[in-house]
Protein backbone atom coordinates (compact mmCIF):
# COMPACT_ATOMS: atom_id res chain seq x y z
CA UNK A 1 0.00 0.00 0.00
CA UNK A 2 1.45 3.57 -0.72
CA UNK A 3 1.89 6.09 1.76
CA UNK A 4 -0.81 8.52 2.99
CA UNK A 5 -0.48 11.51 1.58
CA UNK A 6 -2.58 14.23 3.56
CA UNK A 7 -4.08 16.76 1.86
CA UNK A 8 -3.77 19.83 3.04
CA UNK A 9 -5.95 22.82 2.31
CA UNK A 10 -3.72 25.97 2.36
CA UNK A 11 -5.74 29.78 2.81
CA UNK A 12 -2.66 32.51 2.15
CA UNK A 13 -2.91 35.85 2.75
CA UNK A 14 -1.33 37.74 -1.06
CA UNK A 15 0.66 39.97 0.68
CA UNK A 16 2.78 37.90 3.00
CA UNK A 17 2.19 33.87 3.04
CA UNK A 18 1.30 33.67 -0.66
CA UNK A 19 4.37 36.07 -1.56
CA UNK A 20 6.53 33.68 0.14
CA UNK A 21 5.43 30.30 -1.11
CA UNK A 22 6.32 32.23 -4.88
CA UNK A 23 9.39 33.29 -2.93
CA UNK A 24 9.70 29.94 -1.81
CA UNK A 25 9.21 28.58 -5.23
CA UNK A 26 11.65 31.38 -7.03
CA UNK A 27 14.27 29.83 -5.03
CA UNK A 28 13.54 26.54 -6.12
CA UNK A 29 13.14 25.39 -2.60
CA UNK A 30 10.75 22.16 -2.63
CA UNK A 31 7.87 21.85 -0.19
CA UNK A 32 5.18 19.03 -0.14
CA UNK A 33 2.57 19.24 -3.03
CA UNK A 34 0.03 18.01 -0.35
CA UNK A 35 -0.28 21.39 0.21
CA UNK A 36 -3.17 23.03 -1.79
CA UNK A 37 -3.17 26.89 -2.14
CA UNK A 38 -6.09 28.92 -1.91
CA UNK A 39 -4.83 32.75 -2.28
CA UNK A 40 -7.03 35.17 -0.36
CA UNK A 41 -6.37 38.77 0.47
CA UNK A 42 -5.81 38.54 4.16
CA UNK A 43 -5.93 35.59 6.83
CA UNK A 44 -8.73 38.12 8.13
CA UNK A 45 -10.88 37.14 5.21
CA UNK A 46 -10.95 33.21 5.73
CA UNK A 47 -14.40 32.82 6.97
CA UNK A 48 -15.01 30.05 9.26
CA UNK A 49 -17.01 28.52 6.89
CA UNK A 50 -13.95 27.89 4.50
CA UNK A 51 -12.19 25.74 7.07
CA UNK A 52 -15.74 24.02 8.22
CA UNK A 53 -16.33 22.88 4.50
CA UNK A 54 -13.12 21.65 3.81
CA UNK A 55 -12.64 19.70 6.72
CA UNK A 56 -16.80 18.17 6.01
CA UNK A 57 -15.26 17.69 1.97
CA UNK A 58 -12.53 15.31 3.40
CA UNK A 59 -9.09 17.40 3.98
CA UNK A 60 -6.77 16.03 6.31
CA UNK A 61 -5.45 19.93 7.56
CA UNK A 62 -6.07 23.22 7.25
CA UNK A 63 -3.63 25.48 7.46
CA UNK A 64 -4.25 29.54 7.68
CA UNK A 65 -1.36 31.64 6.89
CA UNK A 66 -1.19 35.45 7.46
CA UNK A 67 1.08 38.55 7.75
CA UNK A 68 3.40 38.84 11.17
CA UNK A 69 1.49 40.92 14.05
CA UNK A 70 2.15 44.57 12.82
CA UNK A 71 2.57 44.05 9.36
CA UNK A 72 -0.66 43.25 7.97
CA UNK A 73 -1.62 45.10 4.83
CA UNK A 74 -5.26 45.65 6.18
CA UNK A 75 -3.07 47.00 9.55
CA UNK A 76 -4.97 43.83 11.82
CA UNK A 77 -6.99 41.01 9.35
CA UNK A 78 -4.28 38.80 10.93
CA UNK A 79 -5.51 39.40 14.88
CA UNK A 80 -8.80 39.38 13.90
CA UNK A 81 -8.10 36.04 12.27
CA UNK A 82 -6.59 34.63 15.45
CA UNK A 83 -9.45 34.84 17.29
CA UNK A 84 -11.47 33.58 14.34
CA UNK A 85 -9.12 30.18 14.69
CA UNK A 86 -9.08 30.09 18.27
CA UNK A 87 -12.74 30.43 18.34
CA UNK A 88 -13.11 27.40 15.64
CA UNK A 89 -10.52 25.19 17.31
CA UNK A 90 -12.74 25.53 20.48
CA UNK A 91 -15.62 24.61 18.52
CA UNK A 92 -14.12 21.71 16.32
CA UNK A 93 -11.66 20.02 19.11
CA UNK A 94 -15.07 18.49 20.90
CA UNK A 95 -15.57 16.52 17.10
CA UNK A 96 -12.14 15.26 17.31
CA UNK A 97 -10.38 18.14 14.64
CA UNK A 98 -8.12 19.56 16.99
CA UNK A 99 -5.21 22.36 16.52
CA UNK A 100 -2.79 19.67 15.67
CA UNK A 101 -5.07 19.30 11.69
CA UNK A 102 -5.76 23.17 12.00
CA UNK A 103 -2.67 25.64 12.21
CA UNK A 104 -2.58 29.44 11.84
CA UNK A 105 1.00 30.40 10.88
CA UNK A 106 2.66 33.87 10.71
CA UNK A 107 4.81 33.49 7.04
CA UNK A 108 6.17 37.31 5.76
CA UNK A 109 6.97 37.47 2.24
CA UNK A 110 10.62 37.79 2.64
CA UNK A 111 10.34 33.78 4.52
CA UNK A 112 9.97 31.05 2.11
CA UNK A 113 12.29 29.01 3.86
CA UNK A 114 9.80 29.24 6.97
CA UNK A 115 7.02 28.36 4.51
CA UNK A 116 9.42 25.44 3.37
CA UNK A 117 9.77 24.64 7.02
CA UNK A 118 5.85 24.61 7.98
CA UNK A 119 4.59 22.91 4.76
CA UNK A 120 7.16 19.69 5.71
CA UNK A 121 6.30 20.00 9.24
CA UNK A 122 2.65 19.97 8.76
CA UNK A 123 2.62 17.06 6.20
CA UNK A 124 4.92 15.01 8.64
CA UNK A 125 2.51 15.34 11.42
CA UNK A 126 -0.44 14.94 9.37
CA UNK A 127 1.13 11.69 7.95
CA UNK A 128 1.47 10.51 11.32
CA UNK A 129 -1.78 11.48 12.35
CA UNK A 130 -2.94 9.37 9.71
CA UNK A 131 -6.32 10.42 8.02
CA UNK A 132 -9.37 13.19 9.11
CA UNK A 133 -11.65 11.26 10.92
CA UNK A 134 -14.13 12.37 8.82
CA UNK A 135 -13.15 10.51 5.64
CA UNK A 136 -13.75 7.22 7.67
CA UNK A 137 -17.33 8.38 7.22
CA UNK A 138 -16.98 7.01 3.98
CA UNK A 139 -19.40 9.87 2.35
CA UNK A 140 -19.48 13.56 1.90
CA UNK A 141 -20.12 15.02 5.26
CA UNK A 142 -22.02 17.65 5.74
CA UNK B 1 -28.80 48.61 49.27
CA UNK B 2 -31.58 46.94 47.31
CA UNK B 3 -35.39 47.68 48.76
CA UNK B 4 -38.62 45.12 48.57
CA UNK B 5 -42.37 45.46 48.24
CA UNK B 6 -44.39 42.73 49.08
CA UNK B 7 -47.19 41.98 47.32
CA UNK B 8 -49.21 39.17 49.24
CA UNK B 9 -51.92 37.54 47.81
CA UNK B 10 -54.80 35.17 48.47
CA UNK B 11 -55.44 31.80 46.71
CA UNK B 12 -56.06 32.38 43.00
CA UNK B 13 -55.14 35.97 43.07
CA UNK B 14 -51.28 36.46 42.68
CA UNK B 15 -52.12 37.69 38.53
CA UNK B 16 -54.99 40.14 40.49
CA UNK B 17 -52.27 41.41 42.62
CA UNK B 18 -49.72 42.13 39.70
CA UNK B 19 -52.25 43.39 37.54
CA UNK B 20 -52.34 46.22 40.08
CA UNK B 21 -48.74 46.87 40.22
CA UNK B 22 -48.98 46.77 36.16
CA UNK B 23 -51.73 49.30 36.54
CA UNK B 24 -49.98 51.41 39.36
CA UNK B 25 -47.07 52.32 37.07
CA UNK B 26 -48.95 52.72 33.98
CA UNK B 27 -51.58 55.18 35.45
CA UNK B 28 -49.04 57.01 37.11
CA UNK B 29 -46.86 57.68 34.28
CA UNK B 30 -43.75 55.78 35.52
CA UNK B 31 -43.85 54.13 31.73
CA UNK B 32 -46.37 54.61 28.68
CA UNK B 33 -46.26 50.60 28.27
CA UNK B 34 -46.26 47.55 29.75
CA UNK B 35 -44.80 44.30 27.55
CA UNK B 36 -45.44 40.99 29.63
CA UNK B 37 -46.55 37.64 29.69
CA UNK B 38 -50.78 37.54 29.19
CA UNK B 39 -53.30 34.96 28.83
CA UNK B 40 -54.92 35.10 25.73
CA UNK B 41 -58.25 34.06 26.39
CA UNK B 42 -58.52 31.15 28.51
CA UNK B 43 -55.83 28.49 26.31
CA UNK B 44 -52.44 30.18 25.92
CA UNK B 45 -50.05 32.76 27.60
CA UNK B 46 -48.02 35.32 25.43
CA UNK B 47 -46.03 38.32 25.56
CA UNK B 48 -48.78 41.72 25.10
CA UNK B 49 -47.79 45.16 24.93
CA UNK B 50 -50.18 47.13 26.81
CA UNK B 51 -50.67 50.48 26.55
CA UNK B 52 -53.66 51.08 29.05
CA UNK B 53 -53.46 50.59 32.91
CA UNK B 54 -57.38 49.16 31.72
CA UNK B 55 -56.52 46.44 29.95
CA UNK B 56 -53.44 44.97 31.91
CA UNK B 57 -56.22 42.41 33.78
CA UNK B 58 -55.03 39.12 32.96
CA UNK B 59 -51.44 39.68 33.26
CA UNK B 60 -49.30 36.25 34.16
CA UNK B 61 -45.52 36.49 34.28
CA UNK B 62 -45.05 33.44 36.16
CA UNK B 63 -46.63 31.46 33.45
CA UNK B 64 -44.16 28.43 32.81
CA UNK B 65 -43.90 29.01 29.09
CA UNK B 66 -42.41 31.40 26.79
CA UNK B 67 -43.77 31.09 22.99
CA UNK B 68 -41.14 32.91 21.32
CA UNK B 69 -37.81 34.10 23.27
CA UNK B 70 -38.97 38.01 24.30
CA UNK B 71 -35.55 38.81 23.39
CA UNK B 72 -36.64 38.93 19.91
CA UNK B 73 -39.66 41.00 20.90
CA UNK B 74 -37.55 43.44 22.59
CA UNK B 75 -35.62 43.47 19.47
CA UNK B 76 -38.89 44.39 17.49
CA UNK B 77 -40.06 46.99 19.62
CA UNK B 78 -36.74 49.16 20.07
CA UNK B 79 -34.61 48.61 17.42
CA UNK B 80 -36.48 51.34 15.75
CA UNK B 81 -37.28 53.18 19.35
CA UNK B 82 -40.65 54.78 19.32
CA UNK B 83 -39.51 57.23 22.40
CA UNK B 84 -42.38 55.66 24.73
CA UNK B 85 -41.21 54.56 28.26
CA UNK B 86 -41.97 50.21 28.35
CA UNK B 87 -41.60 48.41 30.84
CA UNK B 88 -40.54 44.43 30.18
CA UNK B 89 -41.15 41.62 31.92
CA UNK B 90 -38.84 39.46 30.96
CA UNK B 91 -37.21 36.14 32.15
CA UNK B 92 -33.35 35.66 32.95
CA UNK B 93 -32.56 34.33 29.76
CA UNK B 94 -34.09 36.36 27.41
CA UNK B 95 -32.73 39.21 29.48
CA UNK B 96 -28.97 37.75 29.17
CA UNK B 97 -30.11 37.34 25.31
CA UNK B 98 -31.21 41.02 25.33
CA UNK B 99 -27.96 42.36 26.58
CA UNK B 100 -26.04 40.46 23.70
CA UNK B 101 -28.55 42.10 21.11
CA UNK B 102 -27.69 45.49 22.83
CA UNK B 103 -24.07 45.27 21.67
CA UNK B 104 -25.31 43.88 18.92
CA UNK B 105 -27.37 47.38 18.21
CA UNK B 106 -30.46 45.22 17.67
CA UNK B 107 -31.50 45.91 21.25
CA UNK B 108 -31.85 49.74 22.53
CA UNK B 109 -32.75 50.06 25.86
CA UNK B 110 -32.79 54.28 26.50
CA UNK B 111 -36.68 54.22 27.11
CA UNK B 112 -36.79 50.81 28.66
CA UNK B 113 -37.66 49.83 32.17
CA UNK B 114 -36.56 45.99 32.75
CA UNK B 115 -38.66 43.67 34.78
CA UNK B 116 -36.86 40.34 35.47
CA UNK B 117 -38.80 37.54 36.73
CA UNK B 118 -37.36 34.91 39.21
CA UNK B 119 -37.62 31.94 36.74
CA UNK B 120 -38.11 28.31 37.82
CA UNK B 121 -38.38 26.87 34.25
CA UNK B 122 -40.56 27.08 31.14
CA UNK B 123 -42.77 24.03 29.47
CA UNK B 124 -42.67 23.35 26.16
CA UNK B 125 -45.87 24.82 24.37
CA UNK B 126 -47.72 22.32 23.83
CA UNK B 127 -47.03 20.96 27.56
CA UNK B 128 -48.14 24.27 28.84
CA UNK B 129 -51.20 23.60 26.41
CA UNK B 130 -51.57 20.39 28.48
CA UNK B 131 -50.48 21.74 32.14
CA UNK B 132 -53.43 24.65 31.51
CA UNK B 133 -56.04 21.74 30.46
CA UNK B 134 -55.08 19.71 33.37
CA UNK B 135 -55.60 22.74 35.81
CA UNK B 136 -51.83 23.96 36.00
CA UNK B 137 -51.22 28.25 37.45
CA UNK B 138 -48.88 29.90 37.82
CA UNK B 139 -49.66 29.53 41.12
CA UNK B 140 -49.70 25.94 41.70
CA UNK B 141 -46.52 25.62 39.57
CA UNK B 142 -44.75 28.38 41.77
CA UNK B 143 -45.40 26.45 44.88
CA UNK B 144 -44.61 23.28 43.26
CA UNK B 145 -41.44 24.48 41.45
CA UNK B 146 -40.13 25.85 44.81
CA UNK B 147 -40.52 22.32 46.45
CA UNK B 148 -38.09 21.36 43.97
CA UNK B 149 -40.75 19.79 41.91
CA UNK B 150 -41.48 21.30 38.25
CA UNK B 151 -42.70 17.92 36.82
CA UNK B 152 -46.96 18.26 35.90
CA UNK B 153 -48.02 14.51 34.65
CA UNK B 154 -45.45 13.34 31.81
CA UNK B 155 -44.05 16.06 31.39
CA UNK B 156 -41.62 18.57 32.68
CA UNK B 157 -39.83 22.08 32.33
CA UNK B 158 -37.68 22.24 29.04
CA UNK B 159 -34.11 20.52 29.63
CA UNK B 160 -32.36 23.86 29.16
CA UNK B 161 -34.41 25.24 32.16
CA UNK B 162 -33.11 22.18 34.06
CA UNK B 163 -29.50 23.06 33.75
CA UNK B 164 -30.06 26.71 33.52
CA UNK B 165 -27.62 28.38 36.46
CA UNK B 166 -29.24 31.81 36.08
CA UNK B 167 -32.93 31.42 37.35
CA UNK B 168 -32.63 34.89 38.75
CA UNK B 169 -32.56 37.79 36.29
CA UNK B 170 -29.53 40.54 36.52
CA UNK B 171 -29.18 43.80 34.20
CA UNK B 172 -32.48 44.90 35.36
CA UNK B 173 -34.16 47.70 37.00
CA UNK B 174 -36.75 46.10 39.00
CA UNK B 175 -36.82 42.25 39.25
CA UNK B 176 -40.03 39.93 40.58
CA UNK B 177 -38.79 37.74 43.25
CA UNK B 178 -40.35 34.47 44.05
CA UNK B 179 -37.84 32.34 45.07
CA UNK B 180 -37.88 32.21 49.08
CA UNK B 181 -40.75 34.67 49.46
CA UNK B 182 -42.88 32.16 50.90
CA UNK B 183 -45.90 31.21 50.32
CA UNK B 184 -48.95 33.41 49.07
CA UNK B 185 -46.10 36.10 48.72
CA UNK B 186 -43.69 37.69 45.69
CA UNK B 187 -41.65 40.44 46.15
CA UNK B 188 -40.70 43.02 44.02
CA UNK B 189 -37.31 44.68 44.41
CA UNK B 190 -35.85 47.94 43.38
CA UNK B 191 -32.43 46.93 41.61
CA UNK B 192 -31.83 50.55 40.14
CA UNK B 193 -32.49 54.29 41.12
CA UNK B 194 -35.16 54.06 37.66
CA UNK B 195 -36.67 51.12 39.62
CA UNK B 196 -36.98 52.33 42.55
CA UNK B 197 -38.58 55.53 41.55
CA UNK B 198 -41.19 53.01 39.47
CA UNK B 199 -41.56 50.94 42.57
CA UNK B 200 -42.19 54.40 44.78
CA UNK B 201 -45.01 55.56 41.57
CA UNK B 202 -47.02 52.05 41.84
CA UNK B 203 -47.85 52.75 45.36
CA UNK B 204 -47.32 49.84 46.94
CA UNK B 205 -45.75 49.67 50.00
CA UNK B 206 -41.87 49.77 50.19
CA UNK B 207 -40.47 47.35 52.90
CA UNK B 208 -40.06 43.72 54.05
CA UNK B 209 -36.97 42.02 52.62
CA UNK B 210 -37.75 38.24 51.83
CA UNK B 211 -35.33 36.70 54.46
CA UNK B 212 -35.19 33.62 52.98
CA UNK B 213 -34.17 34.78 49.29
CA UNK B 214 -30.42 35.17 48.56
CA UNK B 215 -29.87 31.30 50.40
CA UNK B 216 -32.92 30.04 48.51
CA UNK B 217 -31.31 31.45 45.10
CA UNK B 218 -27.80 29.92 45.99
CA UNK B 219 -29.07 26.70 46.77
CA UNK B 220 -31.30 26.58 43.36
CA UNK B 221 -28.28 27.77 41.12
CA UNK B 222 -26.32 24.81 42.71
CA UNK B 223 -28.90 22.36 41.65
CA UNK B 224 -29.23 23.64 38.72
CA UNK B 225 -25.49 23.88 37.83
CA UNK B 226 -24.78 20.50 39.02
CA UNK B 227 -27.40 18.93 36.65
CA UNK B 228 -25.61 21.21 33.85
CA UNK B 229 -22.47 19.53 34.53
CA UNK B 230 -23.24 16.15 34.63
CA UNK B 231 -25.30 17.17 30.83
CA UNK B 232 -22.48 18.46 29.52
CA UNK B 233 -19.96 15.66 30.47
CA UNK B 234 -22.96 12.76 29.08
CA UNK B 235 -23.44 14.92 25.67
CA UNK B 236 -19.42 15.21 25.69
CA UNK B 237 -18.94 11.78 25.84
CA UNK B 238 -21.58 10.82 23.99
CA UNK B 239 -20.86 13.26 20.93
CA UNK B 240 -17.39 13.09 20.30
CA UNK B 241 -16.75 12.19 16.45
CA UNK B 242 -18.51 13.82 13.15
CA UNK B 243 -19.83 10.55 12.94
CA UNK B 244 -21.62 10.60 16.48
CA UNK B 245 -22.64 14.15 15.57
CA UNK B 246 -24.03 13.51 12.40
CA UNK B 247 -26.35 10.73 13.85
CA UNK B 248 -27.27 13.46 16.41
CA UNK B 249 -28.13 15.45 13.78
CA UNK B 250 -29.60 12.93 11.35
CA UNK B 251 -33.14 13.96 11.27
CA UNK B 252 -32.61 17.48 10.21
CA UNK B 253 -34.32 18.78 7.65
CA UNK B 254 -32.55 21.98 7.31
CA UNK B 255 -35.66 23.82 8.45
CA UNK B 256 -33.79 26.45 10.38
CA UNK B 257 -36.28 26.64 12.50
CA UNK B 258 -33.51 26.58 15.32
CA UNK B 259 -31.71 29.61 13.94
CA UNK B 260 -35.14 31.53 13.48
CA UNK B 261 -36.12 30.59 16.95
CA UNK B 262 -32.65 31.30 18.29
CA UNK B 263 -32.33 35.36 19.93
CA UNK B 264 -29.00 35.68 19.74
CA UNK B 265 -28.83 34.58 16.08
CA UNK B 266 -28.34 37.46 14.71
CA UNK B 267 -27.81 38.22 10.92
CA UNK B 268 -31.21 39.60 9.51
CA UNK B 269 -30.02 37.17 6.41
CA UNK B 270 -28.72 33.97 6.95
CA UNK B 271 -25.76 33.09 4.72
CA UNK B 272 -27.38 29.81 4.58
CA UNK B 273 -30.37 31.01 2.58
CA UNK B 274 -28.75 33.01 -0.23
CA UNK B 275 -27.34 31.73 -3.36
CA UNK B 276 -23.84 31.15 -1.55
CA UNK B 277 -26.02 27.59 -1.17
CA UNK B 278 -28.16 27.84 -3.98
CA UNK B 279 -26.04 24.89 -5.50
CA UNK B 280 -26.46 23.70 -9.30
CA UNK B 281 -27.57 20.46 -10.25
CA UNK B 282 -24.02 19.62 -11.20
CA UNK B 283 -22.64 20.59 -7.92
CA UNK B 284 -24.78 18.10 -5.95
CA UNK B 285 -23.39 15.29 -8.87
CA UNK B 286 -20.11 16.12 -8.48
CA UNK B 287 -20.69 15.50 -4.45
CA UNK B 288 -22.30 12.27 -4.19
CA UNK B 289 -20.22 11.05 -6.91
CA UNK B 290 -17.26 12.16 -4.57
CA UNK B 291 -18.36 9.01 -1.95
CA UNK B 292 -21.22 7.27 -3.96
CA UNK B 293 -24.17 9.28 -2.55
CA UNK B 294 -25.15 12.42 -0.55
CA UNK B 295 -28.05 12.91 2.00
CA UNK B 296 -30.38 14.99 0.81
CA UNK B 297 -30.48 17.51 1.91
CA UNK B 298 -26.85 18.10 2.33
CA UNK B 299 -24.75 20.68 4.40
CA UNK B 300 -26.73 19.65 7.55
CA UNK B 301 -23.75 19.32 9.88
CA UNK B 302 -22.00 22.51 8.15
CA UNK B 303 -25.27 24.88 8.59
CA UNK B 304 -25.18 23.39 12.59
CA UNK B 305 -21.40 24.10 13.10
CA UNK B 306 -21.77 27.76 11.12
CA UNK B 307 -23.94 28.50 13.95
CA UNK B 308 -22.31 27.56 16.55
CA UNK B 309 -19.20 29.55 15.14
CA UNK B 310 -21.60 32.64 14.86
CA UNK B 311 -23.80 32.58 18.05
CA UNK B 312 -21.73 30.11 20.30
CA UNK B 313 -20.53 33.47 22.29
CA UNK B 314 -23.68 34.46 22.94
CA UNK B 315 -25.42 31.56 23.41
CA UNK B 316 -27.35 32.07 26.67
CA UNK B 317 -28.82 28.45 27.04
CA UNK B 318 -32.42 29.54 26.53
CA UNK B 319 -33.04 26.19 25.02
CA UNK B 320 -35.52 28.08 22.16
CA UNK B 321 -33.62 25.46 19.81
CA UNK B 322 -34.79 22.40 20.77
CA UNK B 323 -38.49 23.46 21.56
CA UNK B 324 -38.53 25.02 17.66
CA UNK B 325 -36.66 21.78 15.95
CA UNK B 326 -40.38 20.01 14.16
CA UNK B 327 -37.76 16.59 14.38
CA UNK B 328 -37.25 16.79 18.49
CA UNK B 329 -33.38 16.98 17.70
CA UNK B 330 -32.05 18.40 21.52
CA UNK B 331 -29.95 20.89 19.94
CA UNK B 332 -29.74 22.93 23.53
CA UNK B 333 -27.07 20.84 24.74
CA UNK B 334 -25.11 21.04 21.11
CA UNK B 335 -25.32 25.17 21.60
CA UNK B 336 -24.86 24.94 24.96
CA UNK B 337 -21.41 22.81 25.63
CA UNK B 338 -19.73 24.64 22.83
CA UNK B 339 -20.27 27.80 24.03
CA UNK B 340 -19.60 26.66 27.19
CA UNK B 341 -15.71 26.32 25.72
CA UNK B 342 -15.72 29.49 23.00
CA UNK B 343 -17.01 31.67 25.91
CA UNK B 344 -14.44 30.19 28.39
CA UNK B 345 -11.96 30.96 25.78
CA UNK B 346 -12.21 34.65 25.43
CA UNK B 347 -13.01 34.69 29.84
CA UNK B 348 -16.38 35.94 27.97
CA UNK B 349 -19.88 35.61 29.42
CA UNK B 350 -22.64 35.94 27.60
CA UNK B 351 -25.53 38.63 29.00
CA UNK B 352 -23.14 39.22 32.06
CA UNK B 353 -23.10 43.11 30.78
CA UNK B 354 -23.44 45.57 28.26
CA UNK B 355 -19.92 46.89 29.13
CA UNK B 356 -18.17 43.75 27.98
CA UNK B 357 -17.16 43.96 24.13
CA UNK B 358 -18.45 40.49 22.38
CA UNK B 359 -14.93 38.78 21.55
CA UNK B 360 -14.88 38.64 17.77
CA UNK B 361 -15.79 42.48 18.02
CA UNK B 362 -12.32 43.24 19.10
CA UNK B 363 -8.84 41.98 19.38
CA UNK B 364 -5.65 42.68 20.95
CA UNK B 365 -2.02 42.20 19.67
CA UNK B 366 -1.08 41.20 22.97
CA UNK B 367 -2.83 37.57 23.03
CA UNK B 368 -3.72 34.01 22.04
CA UNK B 369 0.36 33.36 21.28
CA UNK B 370 -1.07 29.62 21.93
CA UNK B 371 -2.41 29.84 18.58
CA UNK B 372 0.68 30.15 16.09
CA UNK B 373 3.05 28.81 18.69
CA UNK B 374 5.34 31.33 17.50
CA UNK B 375 6.76 34.14 19.47
CA UNK B 376 7.85 37.49 18.39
Amino acid sequence: MSEFEPKIVAFFCNWCTFTAADLAGTSRLSYPPNIKIIRVMCSGMVDPKFVLKAFLNGADGVLVGGCWPGDCHYINGNFKARRRVALLTEVLKQYGIDEQRFWLRWIAASEGNMLKEVADLMTAKLKELGPSPLQQMGQMVG
Amino acid sequence: MATFAKLSFNKDELNKELSGFFKGILENGAVDAVLAPMAQGKKGVRLSLITSAASSGAVDPFAPVAAVSGAKIASSLTARPSGRKVAMVLRPCEIRAVVELVKLKQVNLDDVLMIGMDCLGRYENTDFAKFQEQGGTSESFLEKAQAGNTASGDFDVAGACKICEFPAAANVDLRLCAIGSGGGTVHIEAVTEKGQAALEKSGLKIGDNPSGRDEAVKKLVAVRTEAKDKKFAEFRAETNTFQALGEKLSACINCYNCRVACPVCYCKECVFVTDTFRHTGDQFMMWADKGGMLKMPNDTIFYHLTRITHMSLFCVGCGQCTSACPNDIDLMPLFRTSADKTQAKFSYQAGRSVEEEQPMAGFESDELFEVTGQAK
